[in-house]
């Protein structure tokens, strides 16, 4: 039976919120240092590496990862898989800080951040890509917002509002898929600009697909691990329908992520053979991105198969891993590790460590306010008030 | 793999002749792959 009373009486001082509270103490000093002293303090970024881990790794990986919300509403609210139902908040709720965490990140890694709403009220720029990204991740925190609000709402009692966004929820899929279908590829449109400074292997005309299609195997990799992990960590907050419907979710997007993927291994040798490419596979870089096809493409998609075929659902949760990681390693990839690629070694981008504790301190953030939300809200369990709203 | 080519019509006969040669593996690979995948759900 699950728990829906938010007061605690065990102990605050445990290992995960000593460790926690260390990382938040850090990441503070590192943010006065950041907001005081300015980039040069905290980072390496130069000018011909303007953009480092925290645009590879808090935007381009925090984007993509966030993806959950949008491919689980769209699975039930327009492709009419209910029985993964019960996915959709916590998928919605890891999309929702996913996207406010990026936000905050940007503010660390944009030299002057209180000009953010520059683009919105002061010089629009609709020629440049970066606008449209820009006003896509804005529109669509607001719609992640919204669609979070129903068990804010319910954990609050404020039953009228809630019924009326309630009704709105068709309205809001469809707008988040637009939302993301249009920003996730403009993330990889943004390198098409670079076509000098990015590695041929990495660089092709078709980056805004291999984004989109990437994020939905980022977005249904990351509701099938953030599921196991709330399993593994807050089991006692789920109620019978999350638990009964727990396995399908698995089961049912693992095979999604699987056939994506193929996808995915196929449209890039497309990509290779329609820039002539090939000869670069015998190089260092070319190894290293044999290494992102084979391990982290191809061997993902062959695992989720064999677990989806003999419905091992550990196989499926391990290599959700895999999965994930694999967008880490190729958004890595492409902003940084094949991105000047031609420039010496004395040139090149290694992160300072204040940015890695930075990265660190937001990720942290973000799992806080996940425990602190599920912990209080109705996100894995449904309030007795709305049995019968589903 | 290292042809000169002197004109983009050059260029793209030869990538896309290779294009259309992987297509065929492909179309039959996706749907062994897709069998694979679903046959024992259909079961």
């Amino acid at each position: 039976m699950y728990e829906n009373d938010s007061t605690d009486e065990k102990s605050w001082i445990t290992p995960f919120n000593v460790v926690a509270g260390l990382i938040v103490v850090i990441g503070l000093v590192i943010t006065i240092l950041r907001f005081t002293g300015g980039l040069a303090t905290v980072t390496n970024l130069s000018d011909y590496n303007p953009w480092g881990i925290w645009i590879g790794f808090d935007l381009l990986v925090g984007v993509a990862l966030a993806a959950g919300g949008y491919v689980t509403s769209a699975a039930v609210y327009i492709f009419g898989m209910k029985r993964y139902h019960s996915a959709v908040r916590p998928a919605i709720l890891t999309g929702f800080l996913g996207y406010a965490l990026v936000v905050l990140a940007l503010h660390y890694d944009v030299g002057r951040p209180w000009r953010l709403p520059y683009p919105f009220i002061v010089q629009q720029g609709t020629t440049s890509v970066l606008f449209e990204v820009a006003a896509c991740v804005a529109l669509y925190l607001a719609v992640l917002f919204i669609e979070f609000s129903p068990a804010a709402m319910e954990w609050l009692g404020i039953k009228r509002a809630r019924n009326l966004v309630d009704k709105l929820t068709l309205l809001l899929t469809i707008l988040g898929v637009v939302l993301s279908t249009m920003h996730q590829s403009s993330l990889g449109a943004l390198f098409l600009i670079a076509p000098s400074k990015l590695h041929p292997l990495w660089y092709s005309p078709f980056l805004p697909i291999y984004f989109f299609i990437t994020s939905i195997i980022a977005g249904l990799s990351m509701v099938i691990l953030e599921s196991t992990l709330s399993y593994r960590y807050l089991k006692h907050k789920m109620d019978e329908v999350y638990l009964k419907e727990k396995n399908d979710v698995t089961l049912g997007f693992g095979k999604a992520a699987s056939f994506v993927l193929a996808g995915y291994f196929i449209i890039k040798f497309f990509g290779l053979s329609s820039g002539n490419d090939w000869r670069y596979l015998g190089t260092g870089y070319g190894i290293w991105y044999l290494v992102e096809l084979f391990g982290f493409v191809a061997l993902p998609c062959v695992l989720y198969a064999v677990g989806v075929r003999e419905k091992n659902l550990v196989l499926i949760k391990w290599t959700s891993v895999l999965a994930v990681l694999g967008i880490v390693v190729n958004r890595f990839n492409v902003c940084l590790i094949a991105f000047n690629w031609h420039l010496p070694s004395s040139e090149r981008y290694v992160p300072h460590w204040l940015e890695i504790g930075i990265s660190i301190f937001i990720v942290t953030l973000g799992i806080l306010a996940f425990r602190f939300i599920v912990t209080r809200m109705p996100i894995l369990y449904t309030h007795t008030d709305y049995k019968d709203s589903h | 793999m290292d042809n000169v080519f002197y004109t983009l019509h050059d260029f793209f006969f030869h990538t896309e002749s290779i294009t259309y040669l992987l297509i065929v593996p492909v179309l039959v690979g996706i749907t062994l792959f897709w069998k694979f995948l679903a046959e024992k759900e259909d079961e």
